[in-house]
């Protein structure tokens, strides 16, 4: 150690040629390849300025900020949206919460969401007082949902631990408690029925994919085992079921959940719509969920499973202690790639009657006040679908590196 | 010594093995074993490779199954019960050649995991035997850190602490030290003699034969599926009886 330092320190070169350098090295580095930069260089300009230009002056922005609330909660009465809106906000809460005790991925989200709260709270001042929701103005709500997870951060924060079990307690029961606060159950009074088929737009969106995701997961987990069951019986169950729902299209599975299951159940029983497409996704992504999962499975070595043989686990703990976690590690960025093929696949949900986001969207394009504007406004509808799309996709995808990261410490 | 010369035995033997035979598909792998090892022995098992020594050790507890002869360990019959079979595994430890630790848990983790759940000890009593075990091995410092941050050596001494920490009545060594860089074989052999010193009853298929000559009251030699050889280091390495063992010896030493 001592002689190396007073030996003389070789520096790797240099390697940094300056933009100029940059430029010259690569883009006009001969007179033909210059002619194709600058061509390619107009080409891009003509059609970013073609789109800016297109941007500002589409009539159908009008149109897109008209309809908001079809966007985002489809055909529910306006008088009840407050009830959307408090869902949201216990949302909002507990993320912050979870922000203040966990840190990480969730901190992340919260400040996403919060800041993503806070832009569009600045286009909703502009909205007219009378196209707002009562009781809650849409100002006050966006306002409110960043000031809610600040406040949840803080208390989170604050008390730390001691919240621990609670809010895990609290994220378990929000999802039967938003369905009951959308759903309502009696004919009159406090929380009147609303009934699903008036559901839509973004809300149907993500009520669809968080169920999907949440319900295919453990189901996916189970026929992945199921299917290196030693047991014939499981084992081969799990195979069909696999191989006979990876065989068909979604859009098959959802018609046979909207059309052909009334045919099988007994008289007078009849499922809710919205459920039935939320229990077709479900079963269509586990299928494709159970092999990603047992692709992980196999990945483990032997050895592994040895040693906790040896050491006496049995084979449920050795499932759930050794295997699994390391499978399921090994496949996040698979996983996190089929959950947001799943939450853009629930646009399908259209074909059978449901106006999810895509739906909500097709409905506004054929209002007659829009099919008189020359070229129709659909152009603008779906950009601003696709923008809400690829905000939430663009999420998973970071949030699926955030976990990555976070398993990632001091592994291997 | 008086007692030597009444049955051959004064401790209790706590492996039995009787004419055990085992296939892989049409390959037999083990051909008639029998062997005997008593209370606080340290029995070494050698031989070229494909003889069958680690298909043995491990048979010991049930990793992998024979089809026919009799084995007891402690006092339990191995048979198809399951029961049994878990008895047998929480009497006997086990030490791999690739130490198969646990990637994605801690040091600690690794070591409490079984006795929280197979023995059922509670957490604080878990956390202070690791602990223990941890400074037995040499290597307190780590508990925290993750296998994948250790070298080979120390990685191997935490699967011995992990194996130590079901409090077995046997250990088996599954060729400890041959995934290892050779200045580290030394501080798990240093661990694997102290805890032969300790009177641990131990089965280790090595080619150290150092550690053989050293800390080995028997030696067993395998060839073919078959026990072609067996006796004190002494006597084997100064005068193997069978030309295989000659052979073997010859090339190893």
């Amino acid at each position: 150690m001592a002689t190396q330092a007073t030996e003389n320190v070789v520096r790797p070169p240099r390697q940094s040629l300056g933009l100029v350098g940059w430029l010259r090295a690569n883009l006009f580095n001969t007179w033909w390849n210059g002619l194709i930069t600058l061509l390619m260089l107009w080409l891009v300009g003509q059609v970013l300025f073609n789109f800016v230009a297109w941007a500002i002056t589409a009539p159908g922005w009008v149109a897109v900020i008209t309809n908001m609330r079809l966007f985002f909660v489809g055909r529910y009465p306006a008088e009840l949206v407050w009830r959307v809106e408090l869902g949201v906000w216990l949302v909002a809460l507990l993320l912050g919460l979870s922000a203040g005790i966990w840190r990480g991925l969730s901190l992340a989200l919260a400040v996403a969401f919060g800041a993503l709260f806070l832009v569009v709270a600045g286009f909703a001042l502009f909205l007219p007082a009378g196209e707002q929701p009562k009781l809650i103005p849409t100002p006050l709500f966006l306002i409110g949902t960043t000031a809610l997870i600040g406040v949840g951060y803080a208390l989170g924060s604050r008390l730390g631990a001691r919240l621990r079990w609670p809010v895990i307690i609290a994220w378990l029961l929000a999802y039967p408690l938003l369905v009951l606060l959308i759903r309502g159950f009696s004919a009159e009074g406090v929380l009147t029925l609303v009934d699903t088929n008036l559901w839509g737009g973004l809300m149907l969106t993500l009520l669809l994919a968080v169920t999907g995701i949440v319900c295919s997961f453990p189901l996916g987990v189970l026929l992945a085992l199921g299917r290196r069951s030693s047991l014939p019986i499981i084992k081969w169950f799990c195979v069909c079921y696999i191989e006979l729902i990876r065989g068909v299209p979604l859009v098959t599975v959802l018609f046979m959940a909207q059309i052909m299951l009334p045919l099988f159940l007994p008289q007078g029983v009849s499922v809710d719509n919205l459920v039935r497409a939320m229990v077709a996704i479900t079963l269509f992504s586990a299928a494709y969920l159970a092999e990603n999962v047992r692709g992980g499975l196999q990945a483990i070595p032997r050895g592994q499973e040895e040693a906790a043989r040896a050491l006496g686990l049995n084979p449920v703990q050795t499932t759930l202690f050794i295997t699994l976690p390391q499978a399921l590690r090994a496949v996040i960025p698979v996983l996190v790639g089929q959950f947001i093929s799943l939450f853009k696949d629930t646009s399908l949900v259209t074909i059978v009657g449901l106006s999810d986001l895509v739906g909500m969207s097709q409905s506004i394009i054929a209002q007659p006040a829009w099919t008189q504007v020359s070229g129709g406004v659909w152009r603008e509808t779906f950009l601003f679908v696709a923008v809400i799309f690829w905000i939430f996709c663009f999420t998973m995808s970071r949030a699926s590196q955030q976990i990555e990261r976070n398993l990632n410490v001091g592994k291997f | 010594m008086q007692s030597v010369a009444l049955d051959g035995h004064q401790k209790e033997d706590i492996i039995v093995c009787e004419d055990v035979n085992k296939w892989y598909g049409e390959f037999h792998v083990l051909k008639d074993v029998s062997l005997k090892v008593k209370k606080g022995e340290v029995v070494v098992v050698c031989g070229p490779s494909g003889s069958g020594k680690s298909t043995f050790i491990r048979t010991l507890n049930r990793l992998e199954e024979h089809q026919e002869g009799r084995i007891v360990v402690d006092g339990i019959e191995m048979s198809n019960d399951i029961r049994n079979i878990d008895a047998i595994r929480r009497e006997v430890g086990m030490v791999f050649q690739q130490f198969n630790l646990f990637p994605h848990l801690t040091v600690m983790d690794n070591i409490t995991l079984a006795p929280l759940w197979v023995r059922k000890v509670s957490r604080k009593e878990a956390d202070e035997t690791a602990l223990r075990l941890l400074e037995k091995v040499g290597i307190s410092e780590q508990a925290k850190k993750f296998p994948g941050q250790l070298s080979g050596g120390q990685q191997q001494r935490v699967a011995i602490a992990r194996a130590l920490a079901m409090k077995p009545r046997i250990m088996l060594f599954d060729e400890p030290t041959s995934a290892l860089d050779p200045e580290m074989i030394k501080e798990v052999l240093d661990v694997m003699k102290t805890l032969a010193r300790d009177g641990m009853t131990m089965l280790c298929v090595t080619h150290e034969m150092g550690f053989a000559r050293e800390v080995a009251d028997r030696i067993v030699f395998f060839d073919q599926g078959k026990i072609v050889e067996e006796g004190p280091p002494a006597q084997i390495f100064a005068n193997p009886r069978h030309e295989r063992t000659r052979l073997f010896l010859s090339q190893i030493l």
